[in-house]
Protein backbone atom coordinates (compact mmCIF):
# COMPACT_ATOMS: atom_id res chain seq x y z
CA UNK A 1 0.00 0.00 0.00
CA UNK A 2 1.66 3.22 -1.09
CA UNK A 3 1.81 5.95 1.63
CA UNK A 4 -0.75 8.29 1.45
CA UNK A 5 1.17 11.53 1.13
CA UNK A 6 0.79 15.09 0.03
CA UNK A 7 -1.03 14.58 -3.71
CA UNK A 8 -2.60 11.26 -3.32
CA UNK A 9 -4.15 11.84 -0.28
CA UNK A 10 -6.06 15.13 -1.70
CA UNK A 11 -6.57 12.90 -5.25
CA UNK A 12 -8.39 10.23 -2.64
CA UNK A 13 -10.38 13.21 -0.72
CA UNK A 14 -11.42 14.56 -3.81
CA UNK A 15 -12.70 11.35 -5.42
CA UNK A 16 -14.52 9.86 -2.33
CA UNK A 17 -16.74 13.23 -2.54
CA UNK A 18 -17.41 13.16 -5.93
CA UNK A 19 -18.18 9.81 -5.74
CA UNK A 20 -20.17 10.49 -2.50
CA UNK A 21 -21.73 13.33 -4.13
CA UNK A 22 -22.97 11.95 -7.01
CA UNK A 23 -24.47 8.81 -5.24
CA UNK A 24 -26.58 11.60 -2.80
CA UNK A 25 -27.40 13.10 -6.16
CA UNK A 26 -28.89 10.14 -7.94
CA UNK A 27 -31.01 9.20 -5.03
CA UNK A 28 -32.56 12.25 -4.71
CA UNK A 29 -33.06 13.02 -8.18
CA UNK A 30 -35.68 10.29 -8.02
CA UNK A 31 -37.36 11.34 -5.37
CA UNK A 32 -37.35 15.47 -5.46
CA UNK A 33 -39.35 18.44 -6.96
CA UNK A 34 -37.73 20.24 -9.74
CA UNK A 35 -37.61 23.16 -8.00
CA UNK A 36 -35.26 20.88 -4.97
CA UNK A 37 -33.64 19.90 -8.54
CA UNK A 38 -32.34 22.71 -9.61
CA UNK A 39 -31.57 24.44 -6.14
CA UNK A 40 -29.09 21.61 -5.13
CA UNK A 41 -27.67 22.02 -8.55
CA UNK A 42 -27.25 25.62 -8.45
CA UNK A 43 -25.71 24.98 -4.77
CA UNK A 44 -23.22 22.49 -6.21
CA UNK A 45 -21.93 24.16 -9.28
CA UNK A 46 -21.91 27.90 -6.93
CA UNK A 47 -19.78 25.98 -4.88
CA UNK A 48 -17.66 24.55 -6.68
CA UNK A 49 -16.96 27.36 -8.45
CA UNK A 50 -16.51 29.40 -5.35
CA UNK A 51 -14.30 26.56 -4.11
CA UNK A 52 -11.64 27.23 -7.58
CA UNK A 53 -12.03 30.68 -7.81
CA UNK A 54 -10.39 31.40 -3.82
CA UNK A 55 -8.10 28.57 -4.11
CA UNK A 56 -9.95 26.75 -1.20
CA UNK A 57 -8.82 23.29 -3.09
CA UNK A 58 -5.22 23.86 -2.72
CA UNK A 59 -5.44 23.65 -6.81
CA UNK A 60 -2.98 26.12 -9.17
CA UNK A 61 -5.15 26.88 -12.00
CA UNK A 62 -3.10 28.69 -14.98
CA UNK A 63 -4.20 32.05 -15.35
CA UNK A 64 -6.36 31.87 -18.49
CA UNK A 65 -8.02 29.58 -16.57
CA UNK A 66 -8.63 31.60 -13.55
CA UNK A 67 -9.46 34.31 -16.08
CA UNK A 68 -11.95 32.52 -17.73
CA UNK A 69 -13.18 31.09 -14.49
CA UNK A 70 -13.87 34.13 -12.34
CA UNK A 71 -16.52 36.32 -15.13
CA UNK A 72 -18.47 32.61 -15.72
CA UNK A 73 -21.18 33.12 -13.80
CA UNK A 74 -22.36 36.09 -15.52
CA UNK A 75 -21.95 35.19 -18.21
CA UNK A 76 -23.45 32.50 -18.62
CA UNK A 77 -26.72 34.31 -17.01
CA UNK A 78 -26.28 36.95 -19.68
CA UNK A 79 -26.24 34.35 -22.56
CA UNK A 80 -29.43 32.50 -21.28
CA UNK A 81 -31.05 35.32 -20.83
CA UNK A 82 -30.42 36.58 -24.41
CA UNK A 83 -31.14 33.13 -25.44
CA UNK A 84 -34.74 33.03 -23.87
CA UNK A 85 -35.21 36.66 -25.36
CA UNK A 86 -33.89 35.24 -28.79
CA UNK A 87 -36.17 31.98 -29.13
CA UNK A 88 -39.53 34.15 -27.64
CA UNK A 89 -38.84 37.14 -30.64
CA UNK A 90 -37.82 34.34 -33.29
CA UNK A 91 -41.40 31.91 -32.36
CA UNK A 92 -43.67 35.11 -31.95
CA UNK A 93 -42.08 36.21 -35.38
CA UNK A 94 -42.77 32.67 -37.30
CA UNK A 95 -46.07 32.15 -35.46
CA UNK A 96 -48.95 30.77 -38.86
CA UNK A 97 -51.68 32.64 -38.76
CA UNK A 98 -54.15 30.60 -40.10
CA UNK A 99 -57.12 32.74 -42.53
CA UNK A 100 -58.04 30.20 -43.96
CA UNK A 101 -59.07 28.52 -41.02
CA UNK A 102 -61.05 31.35 -40.25
CA UNK A 103 -62.80 31.81 -43.36
CA UNK A 104 -63.78 27.93 -43.66
CA UNK A 105 -65.38 28.20 -39.80
CA UNK A 106 -67.87 30.83 -41.07
CA UNK A 107 -69.05 29.15 -43.93
CA UNK A 108 -69.19 25.84 -41.83
CA UNK A 109 -71.39 27.99 -38.77
CA UNK A 110 -73.61 29.08 -42.02
CA UNK A 111 -74.20 25.73 -43.10
CA UNK A 112 -75.03 24.24 -39.37
CA UNK A 113 -77.20 26.81 -38.53
CA UNK A 114 -79.32 26.12 -41.67
CA UNK A 115 -78.90 22.31 -41.03
CA UNK A 116 -80.06 22.43 -37.66
CA UNK A 117 -82.61 25.15 -38.49
CA UNK A 118 -84.22 22.70 -40.96
CA UNK A 119 -83.91 19.87 -37.71
CA UNK A 120 -86.04 21.36 -35.64
CA UNK A 121 -83.41 23.08 -33.69
CA UNK A 122 -84.67 26.65 -32.26
CA UNK A 123 -82.02 29.31 -31.49
CA UNK B 1 -56.78 -4.12 -25.98
CA UNK B 2 -52.97 -3.43 -26.09
CA UNK B 3 -51.79 -6.59 -27.25
CA UNK B 4 -54.01 -6.34 -29.71
CA UNK B 5 -52.87 -2.95 -31.21
CA UNK B 6 -49.37 -3.83 -30.92
CA UNK B 7 -49.59 -6.30 -33.42
CA UNK B 8 -50.97 -4.24 -35.98
CA UNK B 9 -49.20 -1.81 -38.85
CA UNK B 10 -50.06 1.66 -38.50
CA UNK B 11 -53.38 2.57 -40.46
CA UNK B 12 -53.16 3.31 -44.67
CA UNK B 13 -55.94 5.33 -45.25
CA UNK B 14 -59.13 6.42 -44.17
CA UNK B 15 -61.11 3.04 -44.71
CA UNK B 16 -58.21 1.35 -42.46
CA UNK B 17 -59.05 4.26 -39.64
CA UNK B 18 -62.55 3.40 -40.27
CA UNK B 19 -62.53 -0.01 -40.51
CA UNK B 20 -60.25 -0.98 -37.20
CA UNK B 21 -61.70 2.29 -35.31
CA UNK B 22 -65.68 1.07 -35.81
CA UNK B 23 -64.85 -2.24 -34.72
CA UNK B 24 -64.37 -1.71 -31.14
CA UNK B 25 -63.47 1.53 -30.20
CA UNK B 26 -65.66 4.29 -29.10
CA UNK B 27 -64.58 7.82 -28.51
CA UNK B 28 -66.49 10.16 -25.82
CA UNK B 29 -66.13 13.81 -25.76
CA UNK B 30 -66.61 15.50 -22.78
CA UNK B 31 -68.01 19.26 -23.36
CA UNK B 32 -68.46 20.70 -19.81
CA UNK B 33 -70.54 23.89 -21.27
CA UNK B 34 -71.18 27.37 -19.11
CA UNK B 35 -72.92 29.87 -20.67
CA UNK B 36 -72.16 28.30 -24.39
CA UNK B 37 -75.81 28.75 -25.49
CA UNK B 38 -74.84 29.77 -29.03
CA UNK B 39 -71.66 27.97 -29.48
CA UNK B 40 -72.74 24.19 -28.56
CA UNK B 41 -75.38 23.65 -31.59
CA UNK B 42 -72.41 24.71 -33.86
CA UNK B 43 -70.07 22.33 -31.97
CA UNK B 44 -71.82 19.56 -31.79
CA UNK B 45 -73.47 19.88 -35.39
CA UNK B 46 -69.52 19.75 -36.25
CA UNK B 47 -68.42 16.62 -33.94
CA UNK B 48 -71.47 15.03 -35.61
CA UNK B 49 -70.24 15.56 -38.71
CA UNK B 50 -66.40 15.05 -38.43
CA UNK B 51 -67.29 11.75 -36.51
CA UNK B 52 -70.09 10.47 -39.30
CA UNK B 53 -67.67 11.46 -42.37
CA UNK B 54 -64.86 9.12 -40.96
CA UNK B 55 -67.54 6.77 -39.42
CA UNK B 56 -66.04 6.84 -35.91
CA UNK B 57 -68.00 5.51 -33.38
CA UNK B 58 -68.70 8.38 -30.52
CA UNK B 59 -71.03 9.71 -27.84
CA UNK B 60 -70.95 13.57 -26.85
CA UNK B 61 -71.25 13.94 -23.00
CA UNK B 62 -72.31 17.66 -22.70
CA UNK B 63 -71.92 19.06 -18.77
CA UNK B 64 -73.81 21.85 -18.45
CA UNK B 65 -73.00 23.69 -14.64
CA UNK B 66 -76.12 25.60 -14.59
CA UNK B 67 -76.43 28.07 -17.55
CA UNK B 68 -78.30 31.02 -16.52
CA UNK B 69 -78.19 31.39 -20.48
CA UNK B 70 -80.61 28.23 -21.06
CA UNK B 71 -77.56 26.10 -22.75
CA UNK B 72 -79.30 23.17 -21.17
CA UNK B 73 -82.50 24.23 -23.42
CA UNK B 74 -80.21 23.90 -26.26
CA UNK B 75 -78.79 20.79 -25.10
CA UNK B 76 -82.07 19.23 -24.79
CA UNK B 77 -83.18 19.59 -27.97
CA UNK B 78 -79.89 18.55 -29.86
CA UNK B 79 -80.32 15.49 -27.87
CA UNK B 80 -83.94 15.03 -29.51
CA UNK B 81 -82.42 15.51 -32.70
CA UNK B 82 -79.23 13.36 -32.62
CA UNK B 83 -80.56 10.56 -30.46
CA UNK B 84 -79.90 10.33 -26.15
CA UNK B 85 -77.19 7.60 -27.45
CA UNK B 86 -75.15 9.84 -29.03
CA UNK B 87 -75.98 12.76 -26.62
CA UNK B 88 -75.93 12.44 -23.48
CA UNK B 89 -77.03 15.16 -20.58
CA UNK B 90 -75.34 15.12 -17.13
CA UNK B 91 -76.03 18.63 -16.17
CA UNK B 92 -75.06 19.76 -12.41
CA UNK B 93 -76.83 22.08 -10.70
CA UNK B 94 -73.78 24.67 -10.51
CA UNK B 95 -70.70 25.88 -11.47
CA UNK B 96 -67.96 22.81 -9.65
CA UNK B 97 -64.84 23.24 -11.53
CA UNK B 98 -63.68 21.79 -14.73
CA UNK B 99 -62.15 18.87 -12.86
CA UNK B 100 -64.94 17.69 -10.85
CA UNK B 101 -66.89 18.23 -14.66
CA UNK B 102 -63.91 15.67 -16.01
CA UNK B 103 -64.18 12.98 -12.87
CA UNK B 104 -68.85 13.17 -13.55
CA UNK B 105 -68.74 12.97 -17.21
CA UNK B 106 -65.79 10.18 -17.33
CA UNK B 107 -68.23 8.34 -14.68
CA UNK B 108 -71.01 8.62 -17.66
CA UNK B 109 -68.90 7.66 -20.67
CA UNK B 110 -69.50 4.46 -22.11
CA UNK B 111 -66.12 5.09 -24.95
CA UNK B 112 -62.83 3.44 -24.33
CA UNK B 113 -61.64 6.73 -25.25
CA UNK B 114 -61.75 10.35 -23.95
CA UNK B 115 -61.54 13.55 -25.90
CA UNK B 116 -61.73 16.85 -23.90
CA UNK B 117 -62.34 19.75 -25.61
CA UNK B 118 -63.72 23.79 -25.07
CA UNK B 119 -66.81 23.88 -25.98
CA UNK B 120 -66.35 27.54 -27.69
CA UNK B 121 -65.32 27.23 -31.12
CA UNK B 122 -61.38 27.40 -30.72
CA UNK B 123 -61.12 23.95 -30.84
CA UNK B 124 -62.41 22.61 -34.71
CA UNK B 125 -63.78 19.22 -34.35
CA UNK B 126 -61.86 18.43 -37.84
CA UNK B 127 -58.88 17.56 -36.23
CA UNK B 128 -60.00 14.43 -33.99
CA UNK B 129 -59.66 12.27 -36.67
CA UNK B 130 -55.91 13.16 -36.87
CA UNK B 131 -55.72 12.92 -33.54
CA UNK B 132 -57.05 9.33 -33.57
CA UNK B 133 -54.65 8.25 -36.76
CA UNK B 134 -52.16 9.68 -34.60
CA UNK B 135 -52.59 8.01 -31.74
CA UNK B 136 -53.02 4.37 -33.81
CA UNK B 137 -50.35 5.69 -35.29
CA UNK B 138 -47.76 5.24 -32.37
CA UNK B 139 -49.86 3.82 -29.94
CA UNK B 140 -50.04 6.84 -27.62
CA UNK B 141 -51.47 6.72 -24.56
CA UNK B 142 -52.19 10.89 -24.90
CA UNK B 143 -52.60 12.90 -28.01
CA UNK B 144 -52.32 16.58 -27.54
CA UNK B 145 -53.36 19.36 -29.73
CA UNK B 146 -50.47 22.07 -30.13
CA UNK B 147 -50.16 25.46 -32.26
CA UNK B 148 -46.88 25.83 -32.13
CA UNK B 149 -45.53 22.87 -34.53
CA UNK B 150 -46.46 22.02 -38.12
CA UNK B 151 -48.83 23.72 -39.41
CA UNK B 152 -50.64 24.84 -36.40
CA UNK B 153 -51.77 28.77 -35.57
CA UNK B 154 -53.61 30.91 -34.57
CA UNK B 155 -56.14 34.00 -36.51
CA UNK B 156 -56.30 36.72 -34.00
CA UNK B 157 -55.16 36.97 -30.88
CA UNK B 158 -55.81 33.96 -29.09
CA UNK B 159 -53.39 32.98 -27.14
CA UNK B 160 -55.27 31.89 -23.96
CA UNK B 161 -54.52 27.93 -22.99
CA UNK B 162 -56.86 26.29 -25.18
CA UNK B 163 -56.48 22.83 -24.89
CA UNK B 164 -57.86 19.43 -26.72
CA UNK B 165 -56.30 15.96 -26.34
CA UNK B 166 -57.29 12.52 -26.88
CA UNK B 167 -56.56 10.21 -23.69
CA UNK B 168 -56.94 6.49 -23.24
CA UNK B 169 -59.66 6.27 -20.37
CA UNK B 170 -57.82 4.40 -18.38
CA UNK B 171 -54.70 6.99 -18.31
CA UNK B 172 -57.25 9.50 -18.03
CA UNK B 173 -58.69 7.87 -14.40
CA UNK B 174 -55.29 7.36 -13.29
CA UNK B 175 -54.01 11.17 -13.81
CA UNK B 176 -56.98 12.82 -12.20
CA UNK B 177 -56.61 10.91 -9.53
CA UNK B 178 -53.28 12.10 -8.76
CA UNK B 179 -53.97 15.86 -9.86
CA UNK B 180 -54.02 18.01 -7.12
CA UNK B 181 -54.50 21.46 -8.89
CA UNK B 182 -57.71 23.66 -9.37
CA UNK B 183 -58.80 25.11 -12.33
CA UNK B 184 -56.81 25.76 -15.56
CA UNK B 185 -53.55 24.32 -13.60
CA UNK B 186 -54.68 20.97 -13.85
CA UNK B 187 -54.50 21.04 -17.45
CA UNK B 188 -50.94 21.83 -17.30
CA UNK B 189 -50.61 19.23 -14.22
CA UNK B 190 -51.92 16.23 -16.15
CA UNK B 191 -49.11 16.58 -18.76
CA UNK B 192 -46.58 16.95 -16.08
CA UNK B 193 -48.15 13.65 -14.31
CA UNK B 194 -48.32 12.14 -17.41
CA UNK B 195 -44.22 12.28 -18.12
CA UNK B 196 -43.60 11.35 -14.87
CA UNK B 197 -45.47 7.98 -14.70
CA UNK B 198 -44.13 7.50 -18.55
CA UNK B 199 -46.94 7.80 -20.57
CA UNK B 200 -46.50 8.38 -23.96
CA UNK B 201 -47.89 11.76 -25.69
CA UNK B 202 -48.45 12.10 -29.33
CA UNK B 203 -48.69 16.05 -30.62
CA UNK B 204 -51.03 17.06 -33.98
CA UNK B 205 -50.72 20.71 -35.53
CA UNK B 206 -54.39 22.28 -35.26
CA UNK B 207 -55.53 26.31 -35.99
CA UNK B 208 -57.05 28.14 -33.29
CA UNK B 209 -59.61 30.58 -34.20
CA UNK B 210 -60.93 33.07 -32.39
CA UNK B 211 -63.92 33.29 -30.21
CA UNK B 212 -67.00 34.08 -32.36
CA UNK B 213 -69.75 34.21 -30.15
CA UNK B 214 -70.14 35.09 -26.43
CA UNK B 215 -67.84 36.18 -23.31
CA UNK B 216 -64.28 34.50 -22.79
CA UNK B 217 -64.81 32.76 -19.17
CA UNK B 218 -60.88 33.58 -18.74
CA UNK B 219 -60.60 37.69 -18.07
CA UNK B 220 -57.36 39.51 -17.80
CA UNK B 221 -54.18 38.88 -16.00
CA UNK B 222 -53.62 35.62 -18.18
CA UNK B 223 -50.19 35.66 -18.22
CA UNK B 224 -50.11 36.17 -14.45
CA UNK B 225 -52.17 33.30 -13.04
CA UNK B 226 -50.10 31.41 -15.83
CA UNK B 227 -47.01 32.09 -14.68
CA UNK B 228 -47.68 31.52 -10.70
CA UNK B 229 -49.51 28.09 -11.72
CA UNK B 230 -45.90 27.08 -14.07
CA UNK B 231 -44.25 27.90 -10.38
CA UNK B 232 -46.64 26.00 -8.66
CA UNK B 233 -46.10 23.38 -10.30
CA UNK B 234 -42.43 23.51 -10.61
CA UNK B 235 -42.51 23.46 -7.16
CA UNK B 236 -44.65 20.33 -6.27
CA UNK B 237 -43.90 17.83 -8.93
Amino acid sequence: MLPLVGGRRLNLVRFSFLLLRGALLSFLAVTMTKLAQWLWGLAILGSTWAALTTGALGLELPLSCQEVLWPLPAYLLVSAGCYALGTVGYRVATFHDCEDAARELQSQIQEARADLARRGLRF
Amino acid sequence: MASLEMSRSPPRSRRDLEVRSTRQDKYSVLLPTYNERENLPLIVWLLVKSFSESGINYEIIIIDDGSPDGTRDVAEQLEKIYGSDRILLRPREKKLGLGTAYIHGMKHATGNYIIIMDADLSHHPKFIPEFIRKQKEGNFDIVSGTRYKGNGGVYGWDLKRKIIRLYRKEVLEKLIEKCVSKGYVFQMEMIVRARQLNYTIGEVPISFVDRVYGESKLGGNEIVSFLRGLLTLFATT
